[in-house]
C-alpha cells in the first residue's frame, strides 16, 4: 500500500516571530522644541501655537536647550554613544497636521547611536526567575510632533488642532531583537521607568507621551528576515503584546496557507484585538531629506575644560555635568533595594515595576520591627494581589503603609496567628479605616495562648481521635492540631499546641 | 534695459532721492551693527553708459571688477551623458513636490535644468566636506525652557477662511492625487 506523505506549506513549529519597535516620547519640557509656545496637554484647540508652528512664512526655528539635555540624558541613561556634533534635516511629506509640509528631525547624523535597553522578564515555570535581556538601540534623535487630526467622517472633513505641532519628541529606534509581545511589553516597561526616573518624559501611553509602534515580521531562525508590517495605534503596554502576538500568528497563517505578507501599515482594533490595514494606501513614500538651513550643527562639549573661551554658560550643553546630574535608575535601584533589604530579586523587580509600591515598602518597614524579609510578602501577594483584583494603584490602597504595619506588628508580638492575619487584612479591605486592633477585638481574634484553655481543647481531642495516636504516622500530628484549630477558630497559637499535643501523645 | 529704466522711471519719475549708503560690520560679541557711511543726493536717471545697470548706485564700478567676463562655458565632453527622465519618474516628481510639467516645453526646461547643475559634476571635490549652508559654522543657539508664545488662537484662526468652533478645517486625509492621464485632462482647460 502506498502512503501518501502529507507535503505542508511551511512548518509551523519554525517560524519565529522578529519584532522591532519604534518609540515616540514626548519630552517633558515646558515649551516646545523650535517655539516658546507652551506644552500642556489639555487646552483650548489652538491656544498653545506660535506663529513658528502655525508655519507662518517669516518664522524661524530656535532650538530649546531643555529638549537637548532630555535627549543627552536619555541617550547616557541607554549607554549611547552622544554624537558631539549632530545634525538637523527636513522631512517633507504631506498631511494637513503638518503646516509646514515637513517635520524637523535628525536623519543623518542624530544625537545619540548605538546604546543598550537591559530589560528583565519574569519568566521560568512559576515566573519568579528575573532574566536579563538586551535590546539593541540604533539611535535616538530629536523631532517635532505633528498636530492632531479629528476625523469628522459625518461631514466629510477633518478638524485640526496645532497644539500638539512642535512639541519635541525623542525617537528611539530599535532594532530587531525581540521575538514576541511580552519582550517587547518587558522591554518598553523598562523604557517607561527610565524615563520617568530620568524626568525626560513623564511615559503616559494613554496620553500619547509614549508612543510605540512595532515592526513584526516572521522568518525560520537563520533565513533572512521576512516581509515585515508596521503596527500602529496602540495606546498600553498590554495592547502592544497583544497587537504584536496577533500579528505574529496572523503572518504565520497567512504563510502556512501559502500566501505571502504584504508590507504595509496596520492599526491595531482594542475592541476585536486583530490588526486592519489602514486606510492611506501610500505606497512608499519619498520624503525627499535635504539639510534644514536655518539650523547650524548642534555642538556638545565634553566637560569644562574643552568649553572655547568666552562662551555663554547658559548657551551650552555639557555632557559630563548631565551625566554627573543622573538621577538613579531603575537597575540601580533594584540592586539597592536587595542590598538594602536582602530581599530576592524577583521581588526587588516586582516592587520597582509597580508605581509607588517602593515608597509604600520602606514606609512600613519604618514603622515595623519586623525583618524586611517578612513584610516583602505582604506587599507583594496580599497587597498587590488585592490591589491587582480590583485594577487600583497603589495609591488608592484602602490600607496605608502605617496601618499595614501595624497588623504585622500584631502577628510579630504573637496576639494573632498567621492565618488570622490575613483574615483581618481581608477585613481591613473591605472596611478602610478600622485599624487591625479593632477588627481584631470586634471579632474576637486574638489568639488563644491561655496553656489551661488550650490543654482542655488538646486532651478533648486526642481522646475523641483514638485511632490517630495509635497509628503514630508521620500526618497524624497536623492532623490534630487541625482540629485544634477548628476548635478554636483558628486563634490557638500553633506554637504552643504542637508542643502541648506531642507531650499528649508521645 | 528699457525694461529696468521703464520700471525705474514708474517708480522714481525723475525726482531726486536720497539713497543712504551703509556699511555692515560684523562685530565679534553680538550679531550686527550698522553705520550709515554718508548720503548723497543723486539726480535721476544715471547717464553714464557704462553703469546702465548700476542706475542707483552714485559712484563707478570698483577697478578689480574685470570688463569682461573671464569664465567660459563647460565644453559638452566634460559633462556626463544627458539625463533623460522617464515619464514614471516625471509622474513621481509631480506626485512629491505637487509640480506640473504638462508640456513637451515643460519638460525639456527641467532637462535644461538638470543640464545646467551637470556643470557641477566637473570640480574636483576628493577630501572636500559637502556644505549643509553658509551657516554652518555658526554657533547654534539655545533657547531656555521659558514660555514666550502662544495663546493667539483668535489671531491664527482669521487666517483662515473656514473654521469650526476653533479648530482649521481640511478635507479628510488625503485626497489621492488623479492618475497623470486624468491629471491632464483636468488642467486643459484651467488657466494656469
Amino acid at each position: 500500500m502506498i502512503v501518501k506523505k502529507k507535503k505542508s506549506s511551511v512548518a509551523p513549529q519554525q517560524l519565529v516571530g522578529v519584532v522591532g519597535l519604534e518609540i515616540h516620547a514626548q519630552i517633558n519640557s515646558s515649551t516646545k522644541l523650535f517655539s516658546g509656545a507652551p506644552v500642556r496637554f489639555s487646552a483650548p484647540p489652538n491656544s498653545l501655537v506660535s506663529f513658528f508652528d502655525a508655519s507662518l512664512p517669516g518664522t524661524l526655528p530656535v532650538l530649546n536647550k531643555r529638549c537637548v539635555e532630555a535627549a543627552v540624558m536619555t541617550g547616557l541613561a541607554l549607554n549611547c554613544a552622544v554624537n558631539r556634533k549632530s545634525l538637523f534635516d527636513r522631512k517633507h511629506y504631506f498631511y494637513a497636521d503638518l503646516p509646514a509640509g515637513y517635520q524637523i528631525t535628525q536623519q543623518r547624523l542624530p544625537i545619540a547611536v548605538d546604546g543598550v535597553l537591559t530589560y528583565s522578564l519574569l519568566g521560568g515555570k512559576k515566573r519568579n526567575q528575573v532574566m536579563r535581556q538586551n535590546v539593541t538601540i540604533k539611535q535616538i534623535q530629536l523631532e517635532q510632533d505633528s498636530g492632531k487630526s479629528l476625523h469628522d467622517d459625518v461631514r466629510s472633513q477633518t478638524l485640526i488642532d496645532l497644539n500638539r505641532a512642535g512639541v519635541g519628541l525623542m525617537e528611539l529606534v530599535m532594532e530587531p531583537d525581540m521575538s514576541c509581545g511580552e519582550e517587547a511589553a518587558a522591554a518598553v516597561r523598562e523604557l517607561q521607568l527610565i524615563l520617568q526616573a530620568l524626568g525626560t518624559c513623564q511615559g503616559n501611553m494613554s496620553e500619547g507621551q509614549l508612543r510605540v509602534d512595532a515592526n513584526v515580521s516572521v522568518h525560520r531562525p537563520g533565513e533572512p528576515l521576512g516581509v515585515r508590517t508596521e503596527v500602529k495605534n496602540i495606546n498600553s503596554i498590554r495592547y502592544l503584546a497583544r497587537a504584536i502576538d496577533y500579528e505574529i500568528q496572523r503572518q504565520i497563517d497567512v504563510l502556512q496557507r501559502g500566501g505571502t505578507v504584504q508590507n504595509e501599515t496596520r492599526a491595531y482594533d482594542s475592541k476585536s484585538g486583530e490588526t486592519l490595514p489602514m486606510r492611506d494606501k501610500e505606497g512608499l513614500q519619498d520624503y525627499r531629506f535635504m539639510p534644514e538651513p536655518n539650523l547650524p550643527p548642534l555642538i556638545l562639549y565634553e566637560d569644562d575644560a574643552s568649553l572655547p573661551t568666552g562662551i555663554d554658560a547658559c548657551q551650552v550643553v555639557v555632557v559630563q555635568k548631565i551625566k554627573e546630574g543622573l538621577p538613579e535608575l531603575p537597575s540601580v535601584k533594584r540592586d539597592r533595594l536587595v542590598q538594602t533589604y536582602g530581599i530576592l530579586p524577583e521581588h526587588s523587580f516586582t516592587l520597582v515595576n509597580e508605581d509607588g509600591l517602593v515608597d509604600y515598602f520602606e514606609a512600613v518597614l519604618k514603622a515595623t520591627k519586623k525583618e524586611p524579609r517578612k513584610v516583602i510578602g505582604w506587599v507583594t501577594n496580599e497587597l498587590l494581589g488585592h490591589l491587582k483584583q480590583q485594577d487600583m494603584s497603589v495609591c488608592q490602597s484602602p490600607i496605608s503603609p502605617s496601618a499595614l504595619a501595624e497588623l504585622l506588628e500584631l502577628q510579630e508580638t504573637g496576639h494573632i496567628s498567621s492565618s488570622v492575619a490575613k483574615q483581618v487584612f481581608q477585613e481591613m479591605w473591605r472596611s478602610p479605616g478600622k485599624t487591625a486592633l479593632q477588627i481584631t477585638q470586634e471579632q474576637d481574634l486574638g489568639l488563644v495562648s491561655d496553656t489551661a484553655q488550650l490543654h482542655i481543647i488538646c486532651q478533648k481531642v486526642v481522646d475523641s481521635h483514638p485511632d490517630e495516636v495509635r497509628a503514630h504516622n508521620v500526618a497524624f500530628l497536623n492532623k490534630l492540631m487541625g482540629l485544634v484549630q477548628k476548635e478554636t477558630k483558628g486563634r490557638a497559637d500553633p506554637v504552643l499546641v504542637r508542643a502541648i499535643l506531642q507531650k499528649k501523645t508521645s | 534695459m528699457s525694461v529696468f529704466s521703464l520700471a525705474a522711471s514708474r517708480t522714481f519719475r525723475g525726482v531726486s532721492v536720497k539713497i543712504p549708503r551703509m556699511l555692515f560690520s560684523l562685530l565679534p560679541n553680538d550679531g550686527y551693527s550698522i553705520t550709515i557711511l554718508n548720503s548723497k543726493r543723486i539726480s535721476w536717471p544715471q547717464s553714464h553708459s557704462a553703469n546702465t545697470t548700476r542706475l542707483l548706485s552714485s559712484e563707478p564700478l570698483n577697478q578689480k571688477i574685470p570688463k569682461v567676463a573671464t569664465w567660459e562655458p563647460v565644453p559638452e565632453e566634460q559633462l556626463p551623458p544627458p539625463a533623460h527622465i522617464p515619464a514614471d519618474l516625471v509622474d513621481k516628481l509631480e506626485r512629491l513636490a505637487l509640480v506640473d510639467f504638462r508640456t513637451k516645453q515643460g519638460l525639456a526646461c527641467l532637462e535644461k535644468a538638470i543640464r545646467f547643475a551637470d556643470q557641477l559634476h566637473v570640480v574636483d571635490t576628493t577630501g572636500v566636506e559637502p556644505m549643509d549652508s553658509v551657516l554652518e559654522d555658526r554657533v547654534l543657539y539655545l533657547r531656555e525652557d521659558a514660555v514666550m508664545e502662544g495663546d493667539c488662537a483668535e489671531k491664527l484662526l482669521q487666517l483662515s477662511k473656514t473654521t469650526v468652533e476653533e479648530y482649521f478645517v481640511a478635507p479628510p486625509g488625503n485626497i489621492p492625487l488623479p492618475k497623470g492621464e486624468e491629471r491632464t485632462a483636468m488642467l486643459k482647460n484651467s488657466e494656469f
